[in-house]
């Protein structure tokens, strides 16, 4: 209604809301910090894991997951809030890009927008909040960088950095008590891509049974596959065939074909043109002479039989990954036209051993000593299917922060030093900044102490007293301390061998910045009238 | 109304409502448009000017966007009432037209309404009204052409048209990165403008999006960048002095438009059909190979056969290439688009310096991007952010930016901005009132109240007091004759806009004012509006 009387006349449709000022910013903060807290408790090596259960029916609703994966747990999530489903964006971003600190990055936003909010309590407005904020996030930066160390991609030095990043990752997760293990697993699994950052190339298998303790890392490249009934089990000095053919039947490409015949006789003389078809050729692929034939596609039984005569090992049904990786190890050429057999030295792929091995109760086809080394297999074991998937995204997270790191190579000491010097960086400059702008920097360096003050809680440690002998800690100079979760102390980073990838750091500090900003700067919500959905 | 009496004083129905027609009349139908329209320019008016905060936008699916930008806003809220819906479409041909200030223009409109509203409430007549406005928009423009500066766009390196640049980027949330973003729009701008024509396709400049990384991962590739890869793994990722074979049909046997059947009755015919099919797929490649190509980019699929022979004959080759992308390269590479195998000849061939395979992040997304083109005249601009909705909006910022910078090459003249050259407007329309002897004078002098209302909005934003600043502003403007004292929204201790270097085009600002006095005036002549009730 306005002055006069008038009754204000409705602008946007029906059901569609718009909320303005106050109310909008305190329904973002609502929902991004609750989002925030809800995945707080997973932080830190002390941190807790969640179930999620799917809802709805149907068999496959039933299965939960069990995870301490940040962003494993956001994307699951439904939300309403828009707020939250920004802080849910960037931490599938932060998994895309880096892998890991899916959970840091969310819990830093709204740690942010925590903070912010008590400035707004305080009168100030939001662009004064973004400006510090900014200055803030920029010092962050720069101290971050600067503490960071950089290490000779060769020189043993990097390779205990990659072994202690990996420690460090996994310490979080549900394999923490094996992490020594682990870690020497996924560095080596690393070091093997040779700096090329396809994760393609290292394959995860998953068999339940045994222990967390019984899985290893494969010299060789593991095929989830069998031979062939009627072939030889163990073919040494292998020549390798790739190919992506169809072995069923050879349509015919040519459009608008049909076979129309008029008599019995014809259909057995098409049969057998077909038939010879198919001979003609298995009889090309034979030119090349391999050992061994893999095919992406199915293989019928005649065309199988004749290679099989031929003395040829035949695995069939090799899903794509699979062959872009067999490819890949044995260095040999995806096949689909088989007209050049002089190119047969080019295109074949060597490995001296192919064997049919047993992993619990399955049965898998090991190629040993392929002539690329490139690809390699973790064959994962574990009590149950939950455990198994946990320990692979567990595995998957160090394995992506590791390829950073030989990307990057820059370092930075973990146990939340990091935090703390950014933080301490941010104090200095608040001191010097003149205007509003101050208080927004030192909001800003209290959120980021707020990371290694959950670390604490999650531990079931005096957080307050912790953090503040941290602080004092670096002060005197100590630039190698951090947190000693397994005593509740302040300890040497170098000594407990606590690192973390700086390009982690990085990602997280700017993608929470930028979203807590994204969200600070809105004044308006509106909310679109729901589309109207037929009830299944 | 809708009953009336024919000469027998029989009663006829002229509109059937009967309680289903919603009907609204005279003053009521004024207000209540008036009313709906301000009500989506008081949304707007807090996004105005470098403070001014952004709007959290929920679609119908539970998508959200987070957007400064007005045309995107008012799009995006679904806006039901007819008259408010004018609005929308103003706020979208400036955007159409210029590019930028789509926020400006409803907010104008706004404000030109509200002083209607008291008019009206005055007793003048809405066409006096519309008459007056229209009056002293001519005014107005007439007085930004006077004001307005020529500037050098060659000079310093293409200063001004930074500035520019960066006076439009400067209430994004991108705002903070404004400098270096403003330099990769207009290097990318310059990139592909005629200068002797003074224009400006700006579908060569494409801009793509990748989530991941942060605002300043921002990059300029004069090139093209395609979201393909190669079609096989095996081939090479990259492809130094690239002659580029651009096709539009695909590495299949061919598929006539027309109806037919090949029947197959024989064996041998069988057999004959095999071979001609494998010949095909040997003939497509050789073709290729033949033109001298070393590379082929296909706007349809491979069959595998074909993707083969081409690994084989080490011809590295990208399928699904969409049609649009096509084009770009096309235009970029001097190739010309091959629609059939036996057309390919090496004249028709594109060059490229580079094509490269570059890879994303760890979740294994490739891309390609074409470097060094033979004709670099199209350019991408690789938008990396935190997410997806600053990716967005990252987006919307620089496609504003680029539209600034294609209205100062078509025309370099600008005006300043932080409100001086509304300011200056009202000022010099306040004067021609005084001279207009008949009932409009109250209009145009209205239309001076509505133009200050700009600067005053501006300053509202900011957290300054708005009454006081304009005031002040205004009598620098006139004991000054300066029109280039507006609102100091930085805090940066100068009123000049000049000293603050904050640049607008004079054909935004032109355009904002006659839209916004247009959709006023059309507004003002609604007297009757008639609606179905359940609408």
């Amino acid at each position: 209604m306005d002055i006069v009387g008038n009754v204000l006349p409705q602008v946007l449709k029906d059901e569609a809301t718009e909320d303005k000022g106050e109310m909008a910013r305190l329904q973002s903060f609502v929902g991004a910090i609750a989002v925030a807290d809800l995945v707080k408790t997973t932080l830190g090596p002390k941190g807790m894991d969640k179930i999620l259960k799917p809802t709805g029916p149907g068999q496959e609703m039933t299965h939960i997951t069990v995870t301490n994966d940040g962003a494993t747990i956001l994307k699951s999530m439904y939300v309403e809030n828009p707020a939250a489903k920004i802080l849910i964006e960037i931490s599938k971003t932060q998994d895309e890009e880096v892998g890991d600190g899916t959970t840091t990055v969310a819990v830093l936003a709204g740690e942010l927008l925590r903070e912010g909010e008590k400035l707004i309590q305080k009168r100030i407005h939001p662009q004064h909040v973004i400006a510090g904020w900014r200055i803030a996030r920029d010092v962050a930066l720069k101290r971050l960088r600067d503490i960071s160390t950089e290490n000779d991609i060769n020189s043993q030095e990097f390779h205990d950095d990659l072994v202690k990043i990996a420690r460090t990752t996994l310490s979080s997760k549900l394999i923490t008590t094996d992490r020594d293990y682990f870690a020497d697993l996924c560095v080596k699994a690393v070091l093997r891509l040779k700096g090329s950052s396809n994760l393609d190339y290292i394959q995860i298998i998953k068999l339940p049974g045994g222990t967390i303790r019984d899985s290893y890392l494969d010299d060789g490249f593991i095929l989830k596959k069998q031979i062939t009934i009627g072939c030889k089990r163990r073919i040494e000095n292998a020549k390798i065939l790739v190919a992506n053919t169809a072995m069923d039947y050879d349509k015919i490409k040519i459009y608008g074909t049909k076979v129309k015949v008029n008599s019995m006789d014809k259909v057995a003389e098409i049969e057998a043109a077909e038939k010879e078809k198919m001979k003609h050729k298995v009889d090309k692929i034979l030119k090349y002479q391999p050992t061994v034939f893999v095919n992406r596609q199915l293989i019928y039984n005649y065309p199988e039989q004749l290679l099989a005569d031929s003395g040829i090992t035949v695995i069939e049904h090799a899903d794509f990954e699979g062959m872009e990786r067999v490819a890949a190890a044995t260095g040999a050429e995806i096949l689909s036209t088989f007209d050049a057999p002089e190119r047969s030295q080019q295109v074949l792929g060597h490995c001296d051993l192919i064997e049919e091995i047993m992993i619990g109760e399955e049965k898998m086809i090991k190629f040993t000593g392929c002539k690329k080394n490139e690809a390699c297999t973790i064959v994962l074991r574990g009590a149950s299917t939950h455990i198994l998937d946990e320990v692979d995204r567990s595995i998957h997270d160090a394995l992506c922060v590791l390829i950073t790191t030989v990307k990057n190579k820059r370092v930075v000491w973990g146990g939340g030093n990091s935090e703390m010097q950014m933080a301490a960086a941010c104090e200095e400059e608040a001191k010097k900044v003149q205007g509003k702008q101050a208080f927004a920097i030192e909001a800003f360096a209290r959120a980021l102490r707020q990371i290694p003050t959950i670390i604490c809680d999650n531990g079931g440690y005096d957080s307050a007293e912790l953090i503040q002998n941290f602080k004092v800690e670096l002060q005197k100079g100590n630039q190698t301390c951090g947190l000693n979760m397994t005593d509740g102390t302040i300890g040497n980073m170098n000594e407990l061998g606590v690192k973390e990838c700086l390009r982690v750091k990085e990602q997280a500090l700017m993608a929470a910045s930028e979203a807590a900003e994204l969200i600070m700067r809105v004044d308006n919500i509106v909310k679109c009238a729901p589309r109207k959905r037929e009830r299944a | 109304m809708s009953l009336a009496f024919d000469d027998y004083g029989r009663p006829y129905i002229i509109l059937r409502d009967q309680g289903q027609k919603k009907r609204m009349k005279g003053l009521e139908a004024y207000k209540s448009n008036i009313l709906a329209a301000k009500a989506v320019a008081n949304t707007l008016s807090s996004s105005l000017g470098p403070k001014g905060m952004d709007k959290m936008l929920v679609s119908p699916d539970g998508d959200v966007s987070v957007t400064n930008d007005g045309a995107t806003i008012v799009e995006k809220m679904e806006i039901q009432h007819p008259t408010a819906k004018l609005l929308v479409e103003l706020s979208q041909s400036q955007d159409a037209e210029i590019g930028d200030g789509t926020t400006g223009v409803v907010v104008l409109a706004g404000k030109l309404l509200e002083q209607a509203l008291t008019l009206l409430d005055k007793g003048i007549h809405p066409l006096k009204i519309s008459d007056g406005f229209d009056r002293a928009c001519d005014v107005a423009i007439k007085h930004l052409e006077t004001i307005s500066e020529e500037i050098d766009i060659q000079a310093n390196e293409h200063e001004a048209l930074i500035q520019a640049a960066c006076t439009a980027l400067g209430s994004k949330v991108v705002s903070k990165r404004k400098r270096e973003l403003g330099k990769i729009a207009v290097t990318a701008v310059l990139d592909v403008a005629d200068l002797a024509r003074r224009d400006v396709n700006l579908d060569l400049i494409k801009i793509q999006t990748k989530t991941g990384g942060s605002v300043e991962d921002t990059r300029l590739i004069s090139g093209i960048l395609i979201d393909k890869d190669m079609s096989h793994p095996q081939m090479p990722k990259e492809v130094n002095d690239a002659r580029i074979c651009l096709l539009t049909c695909p590495f299949e046997p061919p598929k006539p438009k027309t109806k037919h059947n090949i029947n197959i009755s024989s064996a041998e015919d069988y057999k004959k059909l095999y071979q001609q099919e494998q010949q095909y797929f040997v003939d497509m490649v050789k073709l290729v190979k033949a033109s001298g190509a070393n590379i082929a980019l296909c706007q349809w699929g491979f069959d595998d056969e074909a993707n083969h022979l081409l690994l084989q004959n080490e011809l590295p080759a990208v399928r699904w290439v969409s049609g649009t992308d096509v084009e770009l390269i096309a235009m970029a590479t001097g190739a010309r688009i091959i629609p059939r195998f036996q057309e390919i000849t090496p004249e028709k061939l594109g060059k490229a310096g580079c094509v490269k395979e570059v890879q994303f992040g760890t979740s294994n997304e490739r891309m390609l991007v074409i470097e060094n083109c033979q004709c670099t005249k199209a350019v991408t601009i690789l938008i990396r952010g935190g997410s997806q909705m600053i990716v967005d909006e990252a987006k919307r910022s620089i496609h504003d930016a680029i539209c600034v910078i294609r209205n100062l090459i078509k025309d370099n003249r600008i005006v300043y901005g932080g409100g001086s050259a509304e300011l200056a407007c009202a000022i010099q329309v306040l004067q021609y009132a005084d001279e207009v002897s008949s009932v409009e004078q109250y209009a145009i002098r209205s239309f001076a109240d509505a133009l200050e209302g700009i600067p005053c909005c501006l300053a509202d934003n900011c957290g300054l007091n708005p009454i006081t600043s304009v005031a002040q502003a205004k009598s620098r403007q006139l004991k000054e004759n300066n029109p280039r004292i507006g609102i100091d929204c930085m805090e940066l201790g100068t009123t000049d806009m000049k000293e603050q270097r904050i640049y607008e085009t004079l054909s935004s600002k032109k355009q904002q004012i006659q839209l916004a006095t247009q959709v006023v005036k059309m507004i003002l002549k609604i007297d009757d509006v008639i609606a179905p009730d359940d609408y």
